[in-house]
């Protein structure tokens, strides 16, 4: 309470709450501030489709940003990310013929690749993530378009069933996030390379003098990043039932490091959390899909999108500031 | 600008000279690679140029290279811009929306004459870079969230005044702002000498006054500069003011171009402006690098998107990919240059 005599005397003492409390919390609370002014003054809000709808729409946000999360907390960004999704939707429909498992490998290993190269040029040769990225952006989405240059049907029927089937209710897209995000907690939470990522972020050069292996941490970090990348335009592709590389995820990146970013992990790395990037990723939907509902212009939700960002960013700014 | 008479010296021994010079006690090794750096970009352009034209008969005809120039002029305004805030160490990733939102109200306010038509794009985009300024500087953010979020915001901006990209305005023919995109002098396009005039401009504001010092100290060494007294905000905020009044005025003059405001422009143009700028030899660092630098990567990236039609790819995406792999090729060349000369 009393931790700090420097902070400013604001507000009541009763309703102080410990610094930083809003911070690593307050995505959690303002996601159920919005659920239930939403239940109280949206028609037909609280409906299972719309909840429905409302998740599937978040699911390739969710997967992506779970990636993003790992790289913003070793200090890096990954901006390839929609990109990636664009040369998965386009490999997809070139390997169908194999059998779905192949093409699905082969789009992964697109991801991969891809995360192989970032890794590489920001591990090794040095450069800043935002500039490796940038350059995979454009060279990515231009070799999306070269694989598939217009835009193809998808007709194997396992990948539209993965795409619009699900099971007691629950879309299989939505459980393979979940199982993804899982996952990936875990190896934030119990793993070394968890810990090794959270330490690269949090102290790079005290990492490398530790003795951490920080150039091979790295380079997964962005392989990871690809890899979700790729399962996520999969999975787009299959609920649209086509492959449309031309458009497919552009501008991901920006939603999932607004996700990530409202969900508690510094842009200055040194912190991951995932629950708070799920969380994050739906907060932002839901704004949106408010605001959309209330008969707000798209273009209105998009500029309210970015200043909710502005306000995020700058209130991890005043901790994540040593 | 009020800095212009304050004599200032750039960034201190620490910061290497963006113009010819790399001074005395270096190595010939160490020589070479800064000036691989600084004029790299321009012995590639010729050079690609002489082999394109000896390749291609099409190519070195005085039309082609005309038409090369007229479309680079639009990216050149903008990447000036950029040039400035990457030699600051930062970084605008908003140019695009900004431009297309330039070129979206220039048209609209075109119908009230020509002075409008250039006012309007210069006082909107002017405050789109002034929030970036602001919340940089102020509020100490990172210059590539901030201006990601603005690239979201003026996009937002543009789609409502233009109720979601539904209407589109059109430049009246005939008009002097019309002219402006359209007429030519000497047969070339007026774009063309005004993209000239704002670079003559700029290599005398970055190399001549206070101001372009400071721009450089500020690159070279951030928290140097401030312990100089240096006016680091306020430098840093005209910078990102300049980035988004070029970056509208660029769009306006596109729009005079193609007679009409398009909503659906400069998507990716910030890619392409930070691509000319690194190209150009300037560090993404920031503190070292010449608009004469990014004006050839400009034209670089023109050159090599005329090469690629007449190869006749039948789909224009190899672009990109060349664009993209070049980018990175030559920020690793840099890298290695910069390596080279701190040995």
């Amino acid at each position: 309470m009393a931790s700090s005599s420097f902070a400013p005397r604001l507000g009541s003492s009763a309703l102080r709450l410990r610094p930083g409390w809003m911070q690593d919390n307050g995505v959690y609370a303002a996601l159920v501030v919005l659920l239930l002014a939403n239940a109280a003054f949206t028609d037909r809000f609280v409906t299972v489709s719309n909840l429905r709808t409302q998740l599937i729409q978040v699911v390739p946000v969710v997967i992506v940003a779970l990636g993003m999360a790992l790289v913003i907390g070793t200090e890096g960004i990954d901006l390839s990310v929609g990109s990636v999704m664009a040369l998965a939707s386009a490999l997809l429909p070139q390997y169908l013929g194999y059998g779905w498992p192949v093409a699905l490998v082969v789009c992964i290993l697109g991801g991969v690749a891809v995360g192989l190269v970032n890794g590489w040029l920001v591990a090794s040769i040095g450069l800043q993530p935002i500039v490796a990225t940038l350059a995979s952006l454009i060279a990515v989405r231009g070799l999306a378009n070269i694989v598939l240059d217009n835009q193809a049907d998808i007709h194997d029927r396992t990948l539209l069933d993965l795409g619009s089937g699900s099971v007691l209710g629950i879309p299989y897209t939505v459980l393979v996030a979940a199982v993804l995000a899982l996952v990936v907690a875990f190896l934030v939470r119990r793993t070394l390379v968890g810990r090794r990522i959270v330490s690269i972020g949090g102290n790079r050069a005290a990492s490398e003098l530790a003795g951490l292996p920080v150039k091979r941490t790295l380079l997964l970090v962005y392989v990871i990043s690809g890899s979700l990348a790729a399962v996520a335009g999969v999975l787009a592709t299959a609920r649209l039932t086509a492959s449309t590389p031309n458009t497919l995820g552009n501008l991901v990146e920006l939603s999932a490091i607004t996700a990530v970013v409202v969900g508690g992990t510094p842009l200055s790395g040194g912190k991951v959390k995932i629950l708070g990037t799920v969380a994050g990723a739906l907060l932002m939907q839901l704004i949106r899909s408010t605001l959309i509902a209330h008969d707000l212009k798209d273009s209105a939700a998009q500029m309210v999108q970015a200043a909710i960002i502005i306000v995020a960013v700058y209130s991890q700014r005043r901790r994540g500031a040593r | 600008m009020s800095t212009v008479d304050t004599p200032v010296t750039a960034g201190g021994p620490d910061a290497r000279l963006p113009e010819g010079d790399p001074g005395e006690g270096l190595s010939r090794g160490e020589r070479l690679a800064a000036l691989a750096q600084q004029r790299g970009s321009l012995v590639v352009l010729l050079l690609t140029v002489l082999v394109a034209s000896l390749v291609f008969d099409t190519f070195g005809s005085v039309d082609n290279l005309r038409d090369i120039c007229l479309q680079s002029s639009f990216l050149a305004v903008v990447a000036l811009g950029m040039s400035f805030v990457i030699l600051t160490g930062g970084i605008d990733l908003s140019v695009g929306s900004v431009y297309a939102l330039g070129g979206v109200v220039a048209a609209w306010a075109s119908s009230h004459g020509t002075v409008a038509a250039l006012v309007a794009p210069v006082v909107v985009c002017g405050a789109v870079g002034l929030l970036n300024g602001l919340l940089i500087v102020r509020a100490g953010m990172a210059p590539f969230i901030v201006t990601l979020t603005t690239l979201l915001f003026a996009r937002g901006l543009l789609l409502s005044v233009t109720t979601e990209g539904s209407v589109t305005r059109v430049v009246p023919s005939g008009s002097a702002f019309a002219t402006m995109g359209q007429g030519s002098a000497l047969g070339i396009g007026y774009p063309v000498w005004i993209a000239v005039g704002l670079y003559a401009l700029g290599v005398l504001v970055l190399q001549r006054t206070g101001f372009g010092q400071t721009v450089l100290a500020i690159g070279s060494n951030e928290d140097a500069a401030r312990l100089m007294g240096l006016p680091v905000g306020s430098v840093l905020l005209r910078v990102y003011v300049m980035s988004g009044v070029l970056a509208g005025f660029g769009g306006a003059l596109a729009a005079a171009q193609a007679s009409s405001g398009v909503t659906t422009t400069g998507v990716g143009l910030e890619l392409s402006a930070i691509s000319a700028v690194v190209i150009g030899g300037t560090l993404l660092t920031g503190g070292a690098g010449t608009t004469g630098g990014t004006l050839a990567g400009v034209l670089l990236l023109g050159v090599i998107a005329n090469i690629i039609n007449q190869i006749g790819f039948s789909n224009s995406n190899w672009q990109s990919v060349v664009n993209g792999g070049f980018l990175v090729l030559v920020v690793v060349i840099q890298t290695f240059l910069a390596r080279r000369q701190r040995l």
